[in-house]
């Protein structure tokens, strides 16, 4: 079909425009870095910039304010790619610095440069810190690099090429076979081949059918489509509209937590900029393909990540799971024909058209294709988003890009795929982080949370966090999951306040069963997961804590006691004027005591101690 | 319907809101949040106002769906909606002290969300996404990050002092 918007000279247009605003200064405003103040860093540029003519090597300076650049920990990030320099942690008072020193004498500040944990070594640009430069982006490819809110710039770096391309070839069931050969599988948790589920719903082509975007990134400790809903709005809009185009709907929902109120707002500007100019709403691009996408905001239920539960709840009910079949691809949303795909799923799919399933599946193990975003958090130097080839291994992973643990700690897991996944130790460092080889593990890749555990993290305790996140979010519906999550909890509330028996090991482990075998969706079915697993490498946590009566990482409170030693107590007050809850006690000069009755232990007065009398017994 | 809430309740308010999204029942959770946004809560009066005047729900219909969902409060808010962040990225880094010390701060017993001068609620919220910023507090939407129980007092005395 020929198109009457030729893509090519769009992007031309757009490229010339780029090179057009002289030096590039990117800042990132996703949410970490807003939170830290970067909105007044774009500011302050912005004032210095006024004056062009005082710039030695370019006739003006433009400021982008880009989406997330994953580093979210060393925000506000500046990155000036023609000085190949990437300043880190930067404050609204060092802009005049990097503007006179760096910008302007070419002299870069080295204060503000990222430091290496392991080298101490001053780091200049991206390829040379390690964060980055073990990392292959592909869905993440553009985050960070481009104007978020510039429909142009998303243009610039292919943006729309592969919607034009699909558009002109005018092959539907062309584009379901790049998608399949590619093998990409569902990046939101179950690894189902996505090219499959395209063919199942476009079975059903002819009537009304629907595509449904999974937004609702619940999963605690997983932000990556946060990530590409703020930073590349664009792209997935465009492989949603890929997908409409392969399965043969002209309507499309994306489902956003509420809790992402940026990613909603660059959303919604996407759509309005691609709609006027005609890459979405009627005719696109001049053909006879029409879509409308939709925003629907989440109301705080993680269930509805679960494909039927997120269809109940845009049809505005209560999001409980419905039985399948059917399955959404022959009765979904509003009893039509639906596609549903995660947002990093759909971030994939316009690269794989415009470099080929070849291309793709280079990358990757024999069942695992392309590229994974994960999440790494927690105890772990290098915190933020990041992209590997699928097979990558977990000791790259924690020890390359992560940088390894914080404060000389030593590892002690990782904690992978949320609420539903299970725990790797150190014998799994080695293994590749795959689909197949982390089921066999005992976890499984889910949407890509990576929080890093060091020593002194309580894993019983973290046993307890997931299952009551589970147990709170249990819609309700199934017995073994209502109840048996509640039960589970109880047990485990019982071990960390120090009151378990040995016998609560086999019943945790007898409702586990249960709860995997009797519930409906997949959130009963894997909320057993992270007990199951802890139970099977750290049992012997779980021991201490019953028979002696210890938590070998120091954590939980009940079993701690924090007291001041009056050999070393100077009687300074400082702890008596820390502590939140009035439990210490003592005159000026005099040996102060903790109220045990009263000591929430918290430790404030332990960490601010300045004679370091206070201990944990 | 006791008189005090029929003053309060401004049903033309809640008519625009349902119009705004054409009546349509799959829009309930959108027009739920307006109305929460309006009030800061969901009072009982406008849940069985949309239930009655809605077609294909009913009051309970209302109810259940307000009831599901997390963001819906059935009680009043208080003037500044204080969120801590209990993700597993902020639990292993530390926000239980940061909530105990709000609770503490605040003076708020066990199981009460709002102070008693609905100046201040608290809740914990289970991810933000913003996990390379552990613990992470959010008030009325801006972000406070890399929360301590020292830092989150410092922030509380100062919108005590702005408010007093």
């Amino acid at each position: 079909m020929d198109l009457n918007i030729n893509i090519l000279e769009e992007q031309k247009r757009a490229q010339d425009d780029i090179k057009s605003q002289g030096l590039r200064v990117l800042v990132c405003a996703g949410t970490g870095c807003v939170a830290n103040g970067s909105l007044k860093v774009i500011e302050k540029f912005k004032s210095l910039g006024a004056d062009v003519s005082v710039l030695t090597d370019y006739d003006k300076m433009t400021i982008v304010p880009t989406g997330c650049h994953g580093f979210c920990e060393q925000g506000v990030l500046v990155v000036i790619p023609d000085k190949h320099v990437t300043y880190v942690k930067v404050k609204e008072t060092d802009v005049e610095e990097i503007y006179e020193s760096h910008i302007r004498n070419n002299k870069p500040v080295e204060r503000l440069l990222y430091v290496d944990p392991k080298t101490h070594e001053h780091v200049m640009d991206d390829e040379h810190i390690n964060f980055y430069a073990k990392q292959t982006r592909t869905a993440l490819a553009n985050c960070g690099n481009i104007n978020a809110e510039s429909i142009d710039e998303a243009i610039a770096v292919g943006g729309y090429e592969a919607l034009a391309k699909v558009l002109t070839e005018g092959n539907p069931d062309e584009v379901i076979d790049t998608i399949e050969k590619s093998g990409l599988r569902g990046r939101g948790g179950g690894g189902f081949p996505t090219g499959r589920k395209w063919r199942f719903t476009a079975a059903n082509r002819g009537g009304k059918s629907y595509v449904v975007c999974n937004g609702d990134e619940g999963d605690p400790g997983a932000f990556m489509d946060r990530s590409v809903m703020e930073g590349d709005p664009h792209k997935l809009l465009e492989g949603i509209a890929i997908a409409a185009f392969a399965v043969g709907a002209d309507e499309a929902y994306i489902y956003v937590r509420a809790e992402y109120p940026l990613a909603i707002k660059r959303l919604r500007k996407a759509i309005a900029d691609a709609e006027a100019r005609h890459y979405l709403g009627d005719k696109i691009l001049g053909s006879d393909f029409n879509l409308t996408i939709h925003i629907k905001e989440g109301a705080g239920a993680f269930v509805c990540g679960e494909e039927t539960a997120l269809i109940a709840s845009i049809e505005g009910e209560r999001g409980m799971p419905r039985p399948k079949p059917p399955f959404p691809a022959n009765k979904g949303l509003f009893g039509r024909p639906t596609l549903i795909n995660n947002v990093e799923t759909l971030a994939n799919v316009p690269v794989i058209i415009r470099k080929g399933a070849d291309w793709f599946s280079s990358m990757g193990t024999e069942t695992s294709k392309g590229t994974k975003t994960f999440a790494l958090t927690g105890e772990v130097n290098n915190t933020g988003l990041i992209e590997v080839p699928m097979g990558t291994t977990l000791r790259q992973i924690v020890f390359d890009i992560g940088g390894g643990i914080r404060g000389g700690k030593k590892f002690k897991a990782v904690q992978i795929g949320g609420p539903s996944g299970g725990c790797l130790t150190e014998e799994h460092l080695d293994i590749p982080m795959d689909y197949d080889s982390l089921i066999k593990a005992g976890a499984m890749v889910g949407s890509g949370g990576l929080v890093v555990m060091a020593e002194d993290t309580c894993i019983v305790e973290v046993a307890r966090f997931f299952m009551n996140f589970t147990q709170n979010e249990s819609c309700g519906k199934c017995v073994p999951c209502r109840e048996g999550t509640k039960n589970m909890l109880r047990i485990l509330e019982k071990i960390v306040a120090g009151k378990g028996e040995m016998k609560d090991l086999e019943t945790l482990e007898e409702l586990a069963q249960s709860v995997k075998d009797g519930s409906l969706c997949g959130l009963g079915k894997t909320a057993p997961n992270p007990v199951l697993s802890t139970l099977k490498y750290f049992r012997d946590e779980y021991i201490a804590h019953i028979k002696d009566k210890k938590c070998p990482a120091g954590v939980c409170t009940a079993m701690k006691k924090i007291v001041i030693m009056p050999e070393l107590c100077k009687g300074c007050t400082k702890c008596a004027r820390n502590c939140p809850v009035g439990a210490i006690e003592g005159s000026i000069k005099q040996p102060h005591k903790i109220d045990q009755e009263k000591c929430i232990k918290c430790e404030a007065c332990l960490t601010n101690c300045p004679f370091k009398a206070i201990v944990l017994e | 319907m006791t008189a005090e809430n029929l003053h309060k309740i401004d049903t033309s308010k809640l008519d625009e809101i349902i119009n705004q999204y054409g009546g349509k029942k799959s829009n309930l959770i959108a027009i739920l949040q307006k109305v929460q946004e309006v009030y800061r809560y969901l009072p009982e009066d406008a849940m069985i106002y949309i239930g009655t005047k809605m077609e294909g729900l009913s009051p309970a219909t209302v109810f259940g769906v307000a009831t599901f969902y997390a963001q819906f409060s059935l009680e009043p808010k208080g003037k500044y909606e204080v969120k801590v962040c209990d993700g597993t990225a902020c639990h292993v880094r530390g926000s239980m002290p940061v909530l105990t010390a709000i609770k503490a701060r605040l003076d708020l017993k066990d199981g009460q969300m709002t102070t008693n001068d609905g100046l201040f609620s608290l809740e914990t919220v289970s991810c933000l996404g913003a996990c390379g910023l552990a613990p992470v507090v959010v008030i009325n939407g801006k972000v406070y990050p890399q929360m301590t129980s020292d830092a989150i007092k410092i922030v509380l005395d100062t919108l005590l002092k702005e408010e007093a």
